[in-house]
């Protein structure tokens, strides 16, 4: 709340300061299991924030391990998957909201934040249940389905949000010019439209990328285990005596992904995030 | 996902599509005055539908169907290890899940969490908001880090916290006093789970908080400064009421994101020394007890508690909540 104009070392400090705690705070937990990723097997229990001995040995090995190797793969195709379909079904949906006038807008922007509050748990039951009996329980597509679903209200309303940004003189230039909706949609909308798409997509592959509920529910093997399921699993299966190095160093993969887009794009990420929230 | 919280408002530009086509939006006032469809209308109409049936479809699909079959599979006596003994069982797997000790246990747990999580991401929240909106230095910086924690996955983050909290393992618990074990003792091991939730979390808080903030003009506070407000004033006389709207939106969002909590709790303690949520419970009954009837049960009762919480934010709070036609917003 500094509104007052007085400036100078003193008030820069306070704010490094702050900068610094907020530093610490996001990244400790971070810095902790890249660290034991690197501790070796005879100091991993030594309790020590930086390995006294370093090693890499734990990359190496989980690179090794059948399960976890499949696991990385189902997850990359997964989420990819995942989050094409529901950012091209999204985009359809988003542009129709923001710009089109038809029956039935309020029911899907209803329906849409209704299953962002859904308690995904209530559906686990359900979902086991049906996709056992019409066989896509253990497939990539019975993953992707429900992927499909909870990302689709984060979709719409991040992209409704920023289609309503855009100029749209442009779209009514080409439709004076004789193009119907559809190629005004295509060829002047959809380039203007891309750097929220992308945003969105962004947001839908960390929202695919971080589920755990739904990969170890409705997944049983490595046809279709996910790299979340296979990490908590690893504490289980005990291949090696000591888990922790394995688990550690695939937690920093799965995480670099994340660090990759966080920092190439964070101010993209935080007007996605925000931009459904307020703009009413 | 929660991020979300926007209504297109009727009043936004998308209803005036039409209109705009035949006159510029100069001239705007003339719009509402086409009672007849016209050919245009008519097509536009049609596309609407075009597109959005697809997202219809799909989260009707996955959400109604399974939901409704949910509550067809709670009344059912149907545990998987018996399938042989599958038989409808009216409102008996309700009654054995509401007199249960595990359920209320789980519940009261659960509730614990959320309000104690949500409460602290709220302050800290808004702590880190003020920063990343006022400081003066490495504002990209700030802004950065802070997403870490909401993107990185929340499996990878509980085990960081597994590890720093296990005894000669961890470097937190190296602080505590030889001999303990945080995690395998109740109320230390909620306190962690919270800790892990409240990590991983409090950035979203804050990023919505943040626009919340962006929407409080500096002039009001300077006017405020100028009239003798203090800091403490100005924020609470200012900039949380004319924050309300974001900060409803917020809360409502993450007690309903907290009271699903599932990895953290799975990957920290398994659910053991009564530190297991409601949605422990049901995983749990599913994929260790293989009762389906019971299991479904548990998920109808989630998605009402859900429901009812969702439904009391609206009632508490007035108009403001999302979903609500919120003219008041802007």
């Amino acid at each position: 709340m500094a509104v007052s104009t007085g400036t100078g070392a003193g008030r820069k400090g306070w704010w490094a300061a702050a900068d610094l705690l907020v530093l610490l705070y996001a990244l400790i937990p971070v810095l902790w299991i890249v660290s034991l990723s690197f501790k070796t097997a005879d100091t991993i229990t030594d309790g020590n924030f930086i390995p006294r001995s370093w090693t890499v040995d734990n990359y190496a090995q989980i690179f090794q391990i059948d399960l976890f190797t499949s696991a990385l793969r189902n997850s990359i195709g997964i989420a990819v998957i995942s989050t094409v379909l529901a950012v091209v079904i999204g985009t359809m949906a988003a542009y129709a909201i923001a710009r089109l006038d038809f029956p039935g807008k309020k029911v899907l922007v209803g329906i849409s934040l209704l299953i962002a509050m859904f308690p995904q748990i209530s559906l686990v039951s359900p979902l086991f249940d049906i996709e056992r009996a019409i066989g896509l329980f253990d497939t990539w597509p019975g993953l992707i389905l429900p992927y499909i679903t909870f990302a689709l209200p984060l979709a719409i309303y991040t992209l409704s949000a920023f289609f309503r940004e855009i100029p749209w003189e442009l779209e009514k230039a080409a439709k004076m010019d004789g193009a119907t909706p559809v190629q005004a949609f295509r060829s002047v909308i959809v380039p203007l439209a891309a750097p929220g798409v992308f945003t969105t997509a962004i947001l839908v592959f960390i929202f695919c990328w971080n589920d755990f509920l739904f990969a170890i529910s409705l997944t049983s093997t490595s046809r279709s285990q996910t790299a979340t399921v296979a990490i908590a699993n690893f504490t289980g299966a005990s291949q090696f005596a000591e888990p922790t190095g394995s688990i550690a160093a695939a937690a920093v993969l799965l995480t670099i992904p994340i660090i990759v887009f966080v920092l190439f794009f964070q101010r993209r990420i935080v007007a996605g995030l925000t931009s459904g929230a307020v703009k009413g | 996902m929660s991020e979300i919280v926007n209504e297109p408002s009727a009043k936004g530009p998308g209803t005036t599509a039409t209109t705009e086509r035949v006159a510029p939006p100069a001239a705007a006032p003339a719009r509402g005055g086409k009672p007849v469809l016209s050919e245009g209308k008519k097509a536009e109409r049609r596309l609407g539908l075009l597109l959005c049936a697809p997202a219809a479809i799909i989260m009707l699909l996955v959400t109604a169907y399974p939901i409704g079959y949910a509550v067809w599979l709670s009344l059912q006596r149907y545990d998987l290890r018996f399938p042989a003994d599958r038989a409808f069982a009216g409102f008996a797997n309700y009654a054995a899940v509401l007199t249960s000790a595990y359920w209320w246990q789980a519940f009261f747990v659960t509730v614990i969490i959320t309000v104690v999580s949500v409460a602290i991401e709220f302050v800290l929240g808004l702590a880190l908001a003020l920063v990343m909106h006022r400081t003066l230095v490495g504002r990209g910086l700030t802004r950065t880090v802070v997403l870490i924690p909401y993107g990185i996955v929340t499996v990878v983050a509980a085990f960081s916290w597994q590890f720093a909290w296990t005894p000669d393992k961890g470097y937190l618990a190296a602080l505590l006093p030889e001999g303990s074990a945080p995690l395998t003792d109740q109320v230390s091991a909620l306190a962690i789970i919270i800790l892990a939730e409240v990590w991983k979390t409090t950035p979203f808080m804050a990023l919505l908080l943040m626009a919340g903030l962006a929407l409080v003009p500096d002039d009001l506070l300077r006017a405020a400064q100028v009239d003798g407000a203090g800091p403490w004033q100005r924020l609470t006389r200012i900039i949380l009421p004319m924050m309300k709207p974001a900060i409803l939106v917020a809360l409502l969002f993450r007690t309903l994101d907290a009271f699903r909590v599932f990895d953290n709790i799975y990957i920290l303690t398994q659910g053991s020394n009564g530190t297991g949520s409601v949605s422990m419970l049901g995983y749990d009954n599913l994929f260790k007890a293989f009762n389906l009837g019971i299991g479904s049960a548990i998920s109808v009762l989630i998605f009402i508690a859900v429901a009812l919480i969702a439904l009391l934010f609206i009632k508490l709070f007035g108009a403001s909540a999302p979903g609500s036609d919120t003219g008041g917003r802007r």
